[in-house]
C-alpha cells in the first residue's frame, strides 16, 4: 500500500505535523500515498492556513500556515502526512483585505469549508439540533473512492424513451405508511424500487441532494406551530458532497456509499438517476448572510457583484453564483464530471439555468461559455442536460435557451397550455396541437427531445390540487399567503378544497387522468411529479418548500384509497413504453414518408380529417401512424387520441383504418375504474368502428391493430 | 478401467472480531487480511458475534479483502449483531458477503 517514492517524504514540520509542498491540481483534498494533498484557489487573499480537526472536536488539533513557497499562481497546496483519513475534518482560514466595495470580504477569524470538499460534516442527521456555538459548522471531510460498482455504468437510455419521476429523497418514504426501515433516506428508496418499476418510470430526478442546511431560515409555522425548515434544499452549502441528513448512515459519515448503493440498485432495474443541481446561488445569501465557504475564500470570484460590491440577486435568494467566471466555470465542470464519473449519474436538471448564461456583470450572453463547455464536455458527453430555462431576474428562455444541440428544457409553455386546455379555456387547441407534437413551434431545429413535458413539478400545486383549488392556500408557510405563484391555471371543479360530493370527486379524478393521459401521449419527454400517480395533495399549498410533513410526504395508503388513479397512471406509463410511436426522436412531418397511406401524424375533430382550431373549440383528436414509429424504423399500432374539454359529450367520427385493422379501446377517462383503462394487449374491440362518443371533459385513446 | 479421485482442500481463513472496528482498529484488521491474502484462501470467515460496531473504515477492509484476494473469495460473516447487519445493508455490502448464523 505504502508508496515510498522519494517525492512523498516530508520536508517541513509544524507542531509535530509533517508536510511538504503539494500538487496544485486537483483542487480539494486528495488522498496520496501516506498523506493528503490539499489544494485551494484564492485570487485575492494574502495568506492561507490549513486547519485540521479530529472529527467532531470543538478545537482544531493543528493549524498549518501555507509557507509562501507553497503558493503557485493563486493556488495554495500542501501534502500533510500521517493523517487519519476517516476521522479528519479540515478547513481554511483566508487572510486578506476586508473591503466590500471592492468585492473583498476576507476574515481570518472564520474557518471556511473547502468548495471542493467531497463530504461535509455538521448536519449529519436530519433536524438534529446543531451546536450553533461551533466555530466550524460545515466541516470538510475526505471521501473514499473505492466503491464496488461491479459492472455498473450510466444507462444511456435514449432521452425520448425516458419517463422522468421527480422525487424528493426524504418525502418519498418519510410517511409512516411507507413501511420501510430508515424512512426518509437514500437507503429507504431501495425498498421501493419495485414500486417504481411497476409504475413503469425509468428515470428518477432527485430534488437537490447536494449538502444544504435544513435549518436555514427555520421558524415556527403560524398555523400549526411546527418548525418550518428548508425542505426542498435549493440552497447549496457544497456542490460535491451529498446531503448527509438524507442518509441513514450520515451519522457514521457513510453517505457517499449509501448514495452509490442506491444508484447501483436503480440502474439494475433500468432506472436512470438524474440530479436537480443548483448552480445559480449558494446558501451564503446576501451581505447579511453567513460566511460558510465561497464568500470568505474568494468573494469576487464566486459571486456576481454590483459595482458597489453588493450581490446581484438573479436567483431571488440573495446572491448569484458567478458562473461565467472561468474559475467558477471550471468548478461547475469539475463538479458535474465528478458526479457523472464517481456516482454514475445519468443526467442533470439545472435549476434557474438562465443564470448560467449571464456574463459576470449580469448581461445575458449570446454564446455563454459555461453552457457550451457543458454541452461539449468529454465526460458529460452521454449525460442528459436539462435547463430550467428562466431565472428570477426576468430572463425567460423557453424555446431559445442556448442549446448547442445538447440541452433540453423544462417546457413551461407545455405546462401552461395543458393546464388551460384542461380547465376548458377557449383558444387553446392551436397551442395544444404544438404541445402534443413536442412543441415544434419552440424546438423546430432541436426536435421533440428538447422538450421536457410536465404539468406539475415540486414548485406549485400537485396534480390533484390543480383540480381541487382555484387559489393557493399557503398560510402554513408563515408569509400571510403572499408567497408562491398566483397564475396556477387551476380549477377546483366547483368546490374549493375537500368535499364529499361524489360528482365533484369523480370529475377531479377524471381530470387527473386526463392530465396523465395527455402528458403520456405527447411527443417529448414526460415528467411526473412524485405522488401525482396516487392523487397526492398539498391541501392547496403551492409553495411547500418549508413543509417537512404530510403536505409533502408521499402517503402510501393512497395507493389503495386512490387505486383508480394509480392504476390509470401505471397503465398510461406502460402504454407509452409499449408504443414507440409515442416516442419519436425527431419531429413529425405531416406526410407519409414510408408509404403506409397515412401521414405520420394527422389531426381530427368531431369530423375525421377535420380539426377545428378556432378560438371556441375545446376539443381535437390526433392519429399517429404506427408505421412511422421511430422515423419508420419500427412498426407500431395506429394510436388515436381524442381530447374533449368541452362541458358536453361530443361524437368523434373515427378516421378509417386499413381494411385489415380494427379499432380497440385502450382508455376512456369518462368511465369508472377499472373500465377506464385496459391492460396493454387486452384492449377492447369497439362495436362501432366509425364513431365514438367522447364524454364531457374526457380523453379517449384507441389503438388500431 | 481407470479410477481417479480429484480432491482439493478448501483453504479457509478465519478471523474473530470483537468490540468495535473504528478507524484505528480497522488498520489492524487490514494488516491481518493482508497477511492472510498471501495464503490465497477460498473463504474468509469472520466470527463477529461480539462485534458491536463497524465503521466505514471497517467496511472498507471487506472491500479491500475482495480486491486483494480476488472476486472468487467467499466472505462469511457469522452471527452479526443487528447494528452490524444494518450497517452492511444500508451501504449495500450485504450483497457482497454471506451473512450466516453459523459456519459449518
Amino acid at each position: 500500500m505504502t508508496d515510498n517514492r522519494i517525492d512523498y517524504y516530508p520536508t517541513h514540520e509544524h507542531e509535530g505535523i509533517k508536510f511538504r509542498r503539494g500538487h496544485t491540481l486537483p483542487f480539494g483534498a486528495t488522498m496520496v500515498a501516506n498523506g493528503v494533498n490539499f489544494s485551494i484557489y484564492s485570487s485575492a487573499s494574502t495568506s492561507c492556513t490549513l486547519v485540521l480537526f479530529e472529527r467532531g472536536e470543538a478545537e482544531p488539533f493543528a493549524e498549518i500556515p501555507f509557507p509562501d513557497e507553497f503558493r503557485i499562481g493563486n493556488v495554495y497546496s500542501m501534502i500533510v502526512f500521517e493523517l487519519n483519513y476517516e476521522r479528519l475534518e479540515y478547513g481554511y482560514r483566508m487572510d486578506g483585505p476586508y473591503n466590500p466595495a471592492a468585492g473583498l470580504r476576507f476574515n481570518k477569524s472564520l474557518i471556511l469549508s473547502d468548495p471542493y470538499a467531497k463530504v461535509i460534516g455538521g448536519r449529519d442527521t436530519w433536524l438534529n439540533k446543531p451546536n450553533w456555538d461551533n466555530v466550524y459548522q460545515y466541516r470538510s471531510r475526505l471521501a473514499f473512492e473505492d466503491f464496488d460498482w461491479e459492472h455498473d455504468h450510466p444507462l444511456e437510455t435514449p432521452i425520448e424513451d425516458l419517463v422522468i419521476y421527480e422525487m424528493h429523497v426524504r418525502g418519498f418514504t418519510k410517511h409512516e405508511s411507507s413501511g420501510v426501515k430508515n424512512p426518509g433516506t437514500f437507503s429507504a428508496i431501495r425498498s421501493k424500487v419495485a414500486y417504481l418499476k411497476e409504475l413503469g418510470i425509468n428515470c428518477v430526478e432527485l430534488l437537490p441532494i447536494y449538502e444544504f442546511d435544513e435549518w436555514e431560515n427555520s421558524r415556527e409555522s403560524p398555523t400549526t406551530g411546527e418548525v418550518l425548515v428548508n425542505y426542498w434544499g435549493y440552497s447549496t452549502v457544497n456542490f460535491f458532497a451529498p446531503k448527509a441528513g438524507y442518509a441513514a448512515t450520515g451519522k457514521f459519515g457513510m453517505q457517499v456509499d449509501e448514495v452509490k448503493t442506491l444508484i447501483k440498485e436503480l440502474h439494475k432495474s433500468g432506472i436512470e438517476v438524474m440530479l436537480d443541481v443548483v448552480f445559480n446561488h449558494t446558501a451564503e445569501g446576501d451581505h447579511r448572510g453567513p460566511t460558510i465557504s465561497f464568500r470568505g475564500i474568494d468573494n469576487k470570484t464566486y459571486y456576481m457583484l454590483t459595482p458597489e460590491g453588493y450581490y446581484f440577486n438573479f436567483s431571488g435568494t440573495g446572491n448569484t453564483l458567478n458562473c461565467n467566471n472561468p474559475v467558477v466555470r471550471n468548478m461547475v465542470l469539475d463538479c458535474l464530471r465528478y458526479w457523472a464519473s464517481e456516482y454514475h449519474i445519468d443526467g442533470f436538471r439545472f435549476d434557474l439555468a438562465a443564470i448560467l448564461g449571464r456574463a459576470q456583470d449580469g448581461r445575458p450572453l449570446s454564446n455563454p461559455p459555461l453552457l457550451e463547455s457543458l454541452a461539449f464536455d468529454p465526460i458529460l458527453a452521454k449525460c442528459k442536460l436539462i435547463a430550467e430555462a428562466w431565472d428570477a431576474g426576468g430572463l425567460y428562455q423557453v424555446g431559445s435557451f442556448p442549446a448547442y444541440g445538447r440541452w433540453a428544457e423544462w417546457n413551461g409553455k407545455y405546462r401552461d397550455s395543458v393546464r388551460k386546455f384542461l380547465k376548458s379555456d377557449p383558444g387553446e387547441v392551436g397551442g395544444m396541437i404544438q404541445r402534443v407534437m413536442g412543441s415544434p413551434d419552440l424546438y423546430s431545429l432541436r426536435g421533440p427531445t428538447a422538450s421536457i413535458n410536465f404539468i406539475t413539478c415540486h414548485d406549485g400545486f400537485s396534480l390533484y390540487d390543480m383540480f381541487a383549488y382555484n387559489e393557493k392556500h399557503n398560510e402554513a408557510n408563515g408569509e400571510n399567503n403572499n408567497d408562491g405563484a398566483n397564475d396556477n391555471n387551476s380549477w377546483n371543479c366547483g368546490w374549493e378544497g375537500e368535499t364529499s360530493d361524489p360528482a365533484i370527486n369523480f370529475l377531479r379524478h377524471k381530470q387527473v387522468k386526463n392530465a396523465l393521459a395527455i402528458l403520456l401521449v405527447s411527443q417529448g419527454v414526460p415528467m411526473v411529479l412524485m405522488g401525482d400517480e396516487v392523487g397526492r395533495t398539498q391541501k392547496g399549498n403551492n409553495n411547500t418548500y418549508c413543509q417537512d410533513n404530510d403536505l409533502n410526504w408521499f402517503d402510501w395508503t393512497q395507493q389503495e384509497t386512490n387505486a383508480d388513479l394509480y392504476n390509470f397512471a401505471r397503465g398510461m406509463i406502460n402504454f407509452r413504453r409499449v408504443h414507440p410511436v409515442l416516442r419519436s426522436p425527431t419531429h413529425f412531418q405531416y406526410w407519409d414518408y414510408v408509404g403506409s397511406g397515412y401521414p405520420d401524424i394527422s389531426f381530427h375533430g368531431t369530423k375525421a380529417w377535420n380539426c377545428d382550431r378556432s378560438a371556441s373549440s375545446r376539443s381535437f383528436a390526433f392519429l399517429l401512424c404506427g408505421d412511422h414509429a421511430k422515423q419508420g424504423i419500427v412498426k407500431d399500432d395506429m394510436v388515436y387520441v381524442a381530447m374533449n374539454m368541452y362541458w358536453g359529450g361530443l361524437h368523434f367520427e373515427l378516421p378509417a383504418l386499413p381494411p385489415e385493422k380494427k379499432w380497440y379501446l385502450f382508455a376512456n377517462t369518462d368511465m369508472p375504474s377499472p373500465v377506464d383503462i385496459y391492460e396493454n394487449g387486452q384492449e377492447s374491440l369497439l362495436a362501432n368502428q366509425s364513431d365514438f362518443l367522447v364524454g364531457s371533459r374526457s380523453v379517449v385513446i384507441l389503438i388500431g391493430k | 478401467m481407470s479410477f481417479t479421485i480429484l480432491a482439493e482442500a478448501k483453504k479457509i481463513a478465519k478471523i474473530t472480531l470483537t468490540g468495535e472496528i473504528d478507524s484505528l482498529s480497522a488498520r489492524e484488521f487490514q494488516k491481518e487480511i493482508e497477511k492472510m491474502a498471501a495464503e490465497s484462501p477460498d473463504e474468509l470467515v469472520l466470527f463477529v458475534e461480539n462485534l458491536t460496531f463497524i465503521s466505514s473504515a471497517g467496511l472498507r477492509v471487506l472491500i479491500f479483502a475482495k480486491q486483494k484476494m480476488g472476486s472468487g473469495l467467499a466472505i462469511y460473516i457469522v452471527k452479526p449483531q443487528e447494528s452490524v447487519i444494518e450497517t452492511l445493508e444500508k451501504t449495500g455490502l450485504q450483497h457482497s458477503v454471506n451473512i450466516v448464523d453459523q459456519y459449518l
